[in-house]
């Protein structure tokens, strides 16, 4: 059992929260995760640590609703219990100065970002970051990302915030405009995607962090497999950063698809519940 | 200890065991049939999840007691690798002394209602039984009489706790909740340690829980032995993953002076083939553990998992049995064991292979799947199977299965469940410098303490011995404890 020590809402879909974990917070660094599970019946989920405080001993998760479990991490409250948090999982980013680091976050990935952003940036690389989301609601932690960038660029779906358009036309911008070492891009899938084409047309070697289902995230189940290069990977011990041009997106989008109609239906029985 | 021939003998010349004997003669002892063992009835069984096996009553328990003649060279024993003292347990049964039938069992073996229900019996004690090596008739149903006893203790509610030595604040750290962490944790606690287990999943049990179902070994009876374990004062932690959330230095900064690692053989294997990561294909352990652990097709869990109407599972041993069983209870209507060598050759006990056939399971030995195809979404909708021919035996002894060239058909499935083995769990090995690991991934140690190249870790189970059983986990356990004593006497006590 952990305690949520604070909570911030940074929309109505996106939360953050923090929470005592001090063996966590102790070991983790820039890239690991965390499995929660909520309740005794609930499912385990994958959620990366954003920030940790050692001295504290606290994680930061920041979750967006997009089904029951993340909706039931997001209805918590400071003082509240989580039943089950484990890690900290997976690869640890390699940290390394490589001179200029294009960073790309989407929506909720712009959490994951943030520590491999400051770790990077500690390292003495430059920072240029693209964020991007639908509306400016959505484009969460600016300011701490603008804390370790060198630039910022804002993409908006709509506009209502930076510049209209998608991420990759901001990644664009930048690989035209000045030498790129090396690219990171983390957010959903499809837009793991279309970044990592956009880099492999310019030869930048370029690292996605893999967002799969997971059960165990010890490597117990193979449910996080993808396919790398032609080999089976386990996304909870191999990665979950892997080389992008290496993923296959396509069998990625399919298997996160896998439980679409049990996930969905789930879902409206469950909010029917709230209200 | 207690497994030396004086002691079996001292206690066979037991006034009331020899009262016993005399009762009934060798004779009429050995011209009764074997018990058979009340099941639900397979069509009704293969829609639920309650246990296959109903347990024998106190006369059929008694009559398969009276059955043992209670050999002055009890062979039975050598065939169990905890060496319980097998005539005397049965002799306690026979005189309706069943709490001490239990209590005999529990002086070797802290999981008798587990092993009881999922030792491979006829490859162990039974094989070794009087009956099956020199009468050449049915064994005495050892396995039977143990379940028997041990819920008999548990439905008393009078389950005696072990004596507790005194304790000497010295921590021991067990990694892993299995069957060979459980074993390790209850020795050491009763020779007065702080025992600590440690546990990555949220559940404790290990492949208990999360692998073997409910209609074969229901949780709740794990979970009365870990409350056993819980009441002798070892001390669970959950959600931790040694070698992730503290290193190895971090427990020996917080005093823990001895390591036993039975951290399983987690890791599942594929085959490699194409179309093997389609939507619909699992390993047993997903499949298994959606299920078992997760709960996931009960309405109220949160966990998802496919029910398919075809479902093919890949292999043949315990693991492929439970997973072909589990589906064809959540709904499927052909539930087929795929398995590229025949029925013979099959490693999963044969009552299970019994058991899966009276409940429908097709088996298509010889046959091997090639690749998978998939619908539009991505799920997978038909397997190209090839057939096989045995060989000549390969270094297992068993006759290799042979491809039989231009024998590829297709078969609709929806579901396909790959149970074709598992790797040591890497988690360990990696995280401890120099530790000796052999070509397979195990961690090597000596046999007799179980012991490992670095002195104060020691291991057992399925991360030494690869795919195992319960039994032989527990009696690394078992033995680890001692070793772990003996180490921590010479280094420490004096
Ligand atoms: C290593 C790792 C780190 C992650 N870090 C974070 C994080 O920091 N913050 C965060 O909010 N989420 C993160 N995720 C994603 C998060 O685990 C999922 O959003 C969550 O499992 C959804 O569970 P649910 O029960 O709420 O929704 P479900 O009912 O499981 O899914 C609802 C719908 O969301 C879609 N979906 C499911 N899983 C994902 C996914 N992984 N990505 C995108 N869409 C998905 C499905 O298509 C489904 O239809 C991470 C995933 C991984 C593997
Ligand atoms: C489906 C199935 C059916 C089976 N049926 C039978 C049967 O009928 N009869 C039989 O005798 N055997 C059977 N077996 C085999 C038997 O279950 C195993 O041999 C036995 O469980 C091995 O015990 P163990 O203690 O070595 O490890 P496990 O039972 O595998 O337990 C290992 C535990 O360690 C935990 N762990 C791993 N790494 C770490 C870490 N770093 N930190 C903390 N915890 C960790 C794991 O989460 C797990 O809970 C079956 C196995 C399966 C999968
Ligand atoms: S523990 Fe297993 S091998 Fe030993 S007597 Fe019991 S059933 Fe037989
Ligand atoms: S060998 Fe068979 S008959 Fe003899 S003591 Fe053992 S169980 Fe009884
Ligand atoms: S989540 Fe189970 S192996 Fe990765």
């Amino acid at each position: 059992m952990n305690k949520i020590i604070d909570k911030v809402n940074f929309s109505e879909n996106v939360v953050k929260l923090v929470i005592e974990a001090p063996d966590i917070a102790q070991k983790r660094k820039a890239g690991h995760f965390v499995i929660v599970k909520i309740g005794e019946k609930g499912e385990r989920i994958p959620l990366t640590i954003s920030q940790a405080d050692p001295e504290k001993g606290t994680i930061t998760l920041v979750i967006q609703k997009v089904g029951v479990t993340s909706h039931k991490v997001c209805n918590l409250n400071p003082g509240d219990l989580i039943t089950d948090v484990v890690g900290p999982l997976g690869q640890a980013t390699h940290i390394h100065n490589s001179g200029t680091i294009l960073c790309a976050g989407g929506g909720v990935g712009i959490a994951p970002l943030l520590p491999i952003v400051e770790a990077m940036k500690k390292a003495g690389n430059r920072i240029v970051t693209v964020l991007a989301a639908r509306n400016k609601e959505l484009i969460i932690l600016e300011d701490q990302i603008r804390a370790y960038s060198d630039e910022v660029i804002i993409m908006t779906d709509d506009g209502s915030h930076g510049n209209k358009g998608l991420v990759t036309h901001g990644m664009e911008e930048v690989i035209k405009r000045e030498k790129v070492n090396e690219a990171i891009a983390i957010g959903p899938a499809i837009m793991m995607k279309f970044a990592s084409l956009l880099t492999k047309k310019y030869n930048i070697p370029t690292v996605a962090s893999l967002n799969t289902i997971m059960v165990d995230g010890t490597g117990m189940c193979g449910a996080c497999r993808v396919t790398v290069g032609d080999k089976t990977k386990f996304v909870c011990v191999d990665g979950p950063e892997f080389d992008a041009h290496q993923v296959d997106f396509d069998e990625l989008l399919l298997r996160l698809g896998a439980y679409k109609n049990e996930e969905k239906q789930a879902y409206e029985q469950y909010l029917e519940t709230l209200n | 200890m207690t497994n030396n021939p004086e002691y079996f003998k001292a206690e066979r010349d037991q006034e009331w065991r020899v009262a016993l004997r005399s009762q009934i003669k060798n004779k009429e002892r050995t011209s009764r049939e074997r018990v058979k063992m009340p099941e639900q009835d397979p069509n009704i069984r293969n829609k639920n999840s309650l246990e296959v096996n109903l347990g024998l009553t106190e006369e059929q328990a008694v009559s398969e007691a009276q059955r043992c003649i209670d050999c002055p060279n009890p062979t039975c024993i050598t065939g169990c690798p905890v060496g319980i003292n097998i005539p005397k347990f049965i002799k306690y049964i026979e005189a309706r002394d069943f709490l001490s039938a239990a209590k005999t069992l529990k002086e070797t073996n802290s999981l008798p209602a587990v092993c009881g229900r999922v030792c491979p019996q006829e490859v162990q004690c039974e094989a070794q039984c009087f009956y099956t090596q020199k009468l050449k008739k049915p064994a005495v149903a050892i396995g039977h009489l143990e379940r028997f006893a041990a819920d008999f203790e548990r439905n008393s509610g009078k389950i005696s706790i072990p004596e507790i030595a005194e304790r000497n604040n010295i921590k021991v750290a067990v990694i892993g909740s299995g069957p060979g962490g459980l074993a390790a944790a209850g020795d050491l606690v009763k020779m007065g340690y702080s025992v600590t287990v440690f546990e990555a999943l949220h559940e404790i049990g290990g492949v208990l829980k999360y692998g073997i179902p409910e209609f074969r070994l229901p949780n709740d009876i794990v979970d009365v032995e870990i409350n056993n374990l819980r009441k002798m004062g070892v001390e669970f932690i959950t959600n931790f993953v040694v070698g992730k959330t503290s290193s190895f230095e971090d427990l020996k900064a917080k005093g823990y002076v001895a390591f036993f690692t039975a951290s399983g053989a987690g890791l599942p294997r594929f085959m490699n083939i194409p179309g093997e990561n389609y939507v619909g294909i699992f390993s047993s352990n997903e499949y298994l553990t959606r299920v078992n652990l997760m709960g996931a097709a009960k309405a109220d869990y949160d966990t998802p998992v496919l029910f398919g109407k075809n479902v093919a599972v890949i292999g043949g041993g315990n693991t492929a049995m439970d997973s072909v069983r589990t589906a064809k209870r959540l709904g499927a209507e052909r539930a087929m064991i795929v398995y590229r060598r025949s029925l013979d050759e099959m490693p999963a006990r044969i009552e299970e292979i019994h058991h899966a056939q009276e409940e429908g399971i097709e088996f298509m030995n010889l046959n091997s799947p090639v690749e998978y195809f998939a619908d539009e979404s991505g799920r997978v909708n038909r397997m190209r199977l090839q057939k096989m021919e045995l060989g000549e035996p390969d270094s297992s002894g068993r006759r290799r299965p042979v491809p039989l060239t231009s024998s590829e058909y297709d078969v609709d499935v929806d579901m396909v469940v790959v149970s074709v083995g598992v790797s040591p769990n890497p988690l360990i090995p990696s995280a401890v410098d120099g530790l000796n690991i052999t070509k397979w991934g195990t961690i090597h140690v000596n046999p007799d303490n179980m012991q490992s190249n670095i002195s104060d870790l020691f291991a057992g189970g399925d991360i030494v011995r690869g795919g195992a059983t319960v039994i032989l986990a527990m009696g690394d356990g078992r033995n680890a404890a001692a070793g772990i004593h003996a180490y921590i006497q010479q280094t420490l006590v004096n």
